[in-house]
């Protein structure tokens, strides 16, 4: 079975509206930012939350009313299965880092609750099993993790940059490198801005899944790319541009295939991963889809874009071909 | 033809089976009481914090504190040096690594150089300020090492403080960043007395009364408003009932027996059937501190903790070796003291960065919602394998259900973590495995189209697809490290599954796809492929 019957698209032909599609996505998606900021999930911008079982289902504006200062600035939704009925209430202030009054704020939070007839709700405990009317959960994060941790996150996505660009234009060549690094970039940039279309928030396992995507956009122009320099050695007399299309065209199969089962794979975590996990999965749905469109459309075309045109008389400059040998070996043993 | 194919299959077999028992027969076993012996159990893997249930505290270890306490006791001594050569210039710290001695007169310049030069010349860097002023500051290598010790130090008396409190398996950890710490309690809920117990710095000193028990104003009045340099006040402890009522007390700044000495301590009753603490002293102490009663009889002595005077008794005749601390103590709170007593004073004040408690029915919820995500995916992907692959779909998906299984094995062989992240990246590892397959089968197709026997269709889709697989490994590999370095707990359970999924996946799309397809081809005369 096929998806496409030996495709021939000129692919490279499409690449300048492929890279205006992207950049009005990006500039959507910037300027979103630029307007609103990107919502930070508590680990980044600190703040308080404290995830209340409740016995009867409540009413959300309410609880929003009862809590502290009005509620503005609350964030108050239900969490989990419907039926649990789980509240999760965020507010963007701690107690005191020093000391021991992190968890002043969230003590408040619940003090309010049971003045406002909530309640009661057990306050110092954790919920057991079958307990209703308590914390099933809490989460404070002080300011300073914060700041930090943000800039450990562009570091560590930076660092995972370079260590793949090092990597490719070893295995490859630099032009190559540069476009698999240029499609990661894009690709990051474009799940960024859906993110931030969506509203949804810059969280530890957000990044987890951008930083993941690096790792996947990567995987998906690698293969392109190891076509590419398998048809530099089979297609000599060819341009770049034929040498280019060629790849696309021949992994389109693997490369749909590919996409769409790790699709498959994060729309079940998205839709049956719990709440934790939804950020995750909705990076991960987009991010899949843009690392696929920006293998087949992006990388490679940056890769011509930087060589120019020109037939690619030159062999890569790590000429790894141990497949020949390989082959040959597997020849012998098939003639024994 | 494939003479090593039963090799190649009994190490399947062999393999499957191994990290099976391992890594997924403990948890079936767990679940629905099978039998399964201790150390097999044992080795199940573990679920991280937000899949059990816990609490998760990051503290920042105050080194600061530790600096102004060595810089302070190197400018007392200083000072006493100074003093036996008729000096008394003002010493003042006047940041934790510096200390300033003042308006020292310019005859004694060079006596005051070498009592100097005796005391601190080792840790301090001397710097001469005009008006008979110096300024001594922490060498940076002597700062590092004692910031390092300081931190080293939190966290052994903070898993001794962790381990008396009974908590089984706790995980006590540095983090990457500099002087913070991980804390990992399971199955604790009472976050406020955890955080009391690890928190309280359990600084212990036995400080000789000079004036007091009175309010402030007066003690000060009786010293001019001009206390000796060698002297300071401390607060005694409040009564419950009325705050205002804080007595204070001026004492000797120097405490020849602090909490350092100690052997033993453990909650017991005073004379007068109140919870008291019981401690001993090791002998060193216990020299000192016969010394110390023998000398001042009839003196108060104050016990102080956390620079506050828990109670100032009369020294009634020498004591050595052992004493008792009371002082309006609950059962409890003594209790508490002797603990944090025993696992020794902390060198440095505590900051609480970040904290988390996770009920035990939110992880349960979580790895539910966990193992559906993981079936739903697993379903799907072997639904679209078989349908579009056949026969060689079912190969896959031997070889994807292989993967898991030595994926689960590994991570509870070498006590790798699971975490709710790591069950994402568990989710991932379909995928992401399953590429290989589908790499692999895409070129045997391709070298079928291409009028190749079966054999040869196979063999060349194992080997040249063999480097690419190879390159996107290692790149994944790549960001899956700095993944790991960037991040804490889950995180890190996220990128050590995605990781080994990583490793696993290399072998089993290798070498167990093909022994599966080696095993078929022996079987017959070049049969058609079904692909």
């Amino acid at each position: 079975m096929q998806i496409f019957k030996n495709p021939n698209v000129d692919f490279v032909r499409w690449k300048w509206h492929a890279i205006a599609l992207s950049w009005v996505i990006i500039l959507t998606g910037l300027g979103v930012i630029w307007k609103n900021g990107m919502p930070k999930g508590v680990e980044f911008s600190g703040g308080t939350i404290v995830i209340v079982k409740f016995a009867q289902p409540q009413d959300l504006d309410r609880i929003r009313r009862v809590l502290p200062g009005g509620g503005t600035n609350a964030i108050v939704q239900t969490y989990g299965e419907p039926a649990t009925n789980q509240v999760m209430i965020r507010v963007h202030t701690t107690g005191s880092e020093q000391g021991q009054g992190l968890s002043d704020t969230a003590n408040m939070v619940v003090t309010s609750l049971n003045q406002a007839g909530l309640g009661p709700i057990d306050g110092n405990g954790i919920c057991k099993p079958g307990q209703t009317n308590c914390v099933s959960g809490k989460r404070i994060v002080g300011p300073t993790v914060g700041e930090e941790l943000q800039q450990r996150g562009i570091m560590a996505t930076v660092f995972a940059l370079g260590g793949i660009l090092l990597y490719i234009a070893f295995r490859f060549r630099f032009s190559f490198a540069v476009g698999a690094v240029v499609a990661t970039i894009h690709d990051l940039l474009i799940t960024l801005a859906f993110l931030a279309l969506f509203r949804y928030e810059l969280s530890l396992n957000v990044i987890a899944a951008l930083l993941t995507l690096t790792g996947y956009s990567m995987n998906d122009t690698i293969v392109i790319f190891d076509r590419i320099r398998e048809n530099m050695r089979s297609m000599r007399k060819d341009n770049l541009g034929s040498i280019v299309n060629a790849a696309v065209n021949q992994m389109l199969d693997r490369t749909m295939i590919t996409g769409g089962l790790t699709l498959l794979s994060v729309i079940a975590l998205y839709f049956f991963g719990g709440e934790v996990l939804r950020g995750f999965g909705f990076t991960m749905i987009i991010g899949i889809i843009t690392g696929t469109y920006s293998s087949v459309f992006i990388a490679a075309a940056i890769v011509v874009i930087w060589q120019g045109r020109g037939p690619a008389k030159v062999a890569p400059a790590t000429p790894v071909a141990p497949e020949g040998k390989q082959t040959g070996k597997a020849n012998k043993r098939r003639a024994s | 033809m494939y003479k090593n194919l039963r090799w190649k299959v009994l190490t399947t077999a062999a393999v499957f089976v191994i990290f099976f028992a391992v890594g997924v027969y403990p948890m079936l076993a767990q679940k629905y009481h099978w039998p399964s012996p201790g150390w097999l159990q044992a080795k199940a893997l573990k679920l991280g914090l937000d899949l059990k249930g816990g609490v998760q505290l990051t503290l920042k270890v105050n080194t600061d504190d530790a600096l102004r306490i060595t810089t302070t006791s190197t400018s007392e001594q200083l000072r006493s040096s100074l003093s036996t050569n008729g000096m008394t210039p003002t010493i003042t710290v006047t940041a934790p690594t510096t200390f300033r001695v003042e308006s020292v007169p310019p005859d004694k310049d060079s006596q005051f150089r070498a009592a100097a030069d005796e005391v601190s010349t080792t840790n301090y860097q001397r710097n001469t300020l005009p008006g008979g002023t110096y300024e001594f500051v922490m060498r940076p290598n002597i700062e590092r090492n004692l910031r390092e010790e300081a931190v080293e130090q939190t966290l052994q008396t903070i898993d001794r403080r962790v381990n008396a409190l009974g908590v089984t398996e706790p995980s006590i950890a540095r983090q990457s960043q500099a002087e913070q710490i991980l804390v990992q309690l399971p199955g604790v809920s009472d976050v406020a007395h955890a955080k009391e117990i690890m928190g309280r710095t359990a600084v212990l000193e036995f400080k000789l009364v000079e004036a007091g028990p009175a309010p402030k104003d007066d003690l000060l009045k009786q010293y001019n408003n001009n206390l000796p340099g060698d002297l300071e006040i401390l607060p005694g402890s409040a009564s419950a009932s009325d705050q205002s009522s804080t007595s204070y007390f001026v004492v000797k700044k120097v405490a020849p027996v602090t909490g350092q000495d100690l052997r033993v301590a453990k909650p017991g009753l005073d004379e007068n059937n109140q919870p008291a603490v019981h401690f001993e002293l090791k002998s060193e102490g216990a020299k000192n501190f016969g010394k110390l009663s023998g000398d001042n009889i009839g003196r108060s002595l104050a016990i102080v903790l956390d620079n506050r005077i828990i109670s100032a008794p009369r020294l009634e005749g020498r004591i050595t070796d052992q004493g008792r601390i009371s002082g309006g103590f609950t059962s409890e709170t003594a209790n508490d003291l002797a603990l944090t007593l025993r696992s020794g004073a902390l060198p440095a004040s505590l900051t609480y960065l970040e904290e988390e408690v996770v009920g035990a029915t939110l992880g349960a919820d979580s790895v539910r919602a966990g193992i559906i995500a993981s079936a739903v995916g697993l379903l799907l992907i072997l639904s679209f394998m078989v349908f579009y692959y056949k026969l060689s779909g079912v190969n896959a998906i031997v070889a994807l259900v292989a993967n898991l299984v030595i994926l689960l094995g590994l991570m509870a062989y070498i006590g790798a973590t699971m975490t709710l992240p790591g069950i994402a990246g568990f989710v991932l590892t379909m995928g992401v495995g399953v590429d290989s397959n589908v790499l692999i089968f895409e070129r045997i197709k391709e070298e079928l189209h291409a009028q190749r026997g079966v054999r040869a269709a196979i063999n060349a889709g194992f080997n040249r697809v063999f480097l690419t697989l190879l390159d996107t490994h290692v790149a994944s590999l790549i960001s899956a490290l700095f993944l790991f370095q960037f991040g804490t707990g889950p995180i890190r359970g996220f990128a050590t599954t995605l990781s080994i999924g990583l490793f696993v996946n290399l072998f089993t799309s290798i070498f167990v796809s093909k022994t599966l397809f080696e095993l078929e081809l022996s079987k017959r005369k070049v049969p058609a492929l079904s692909i």
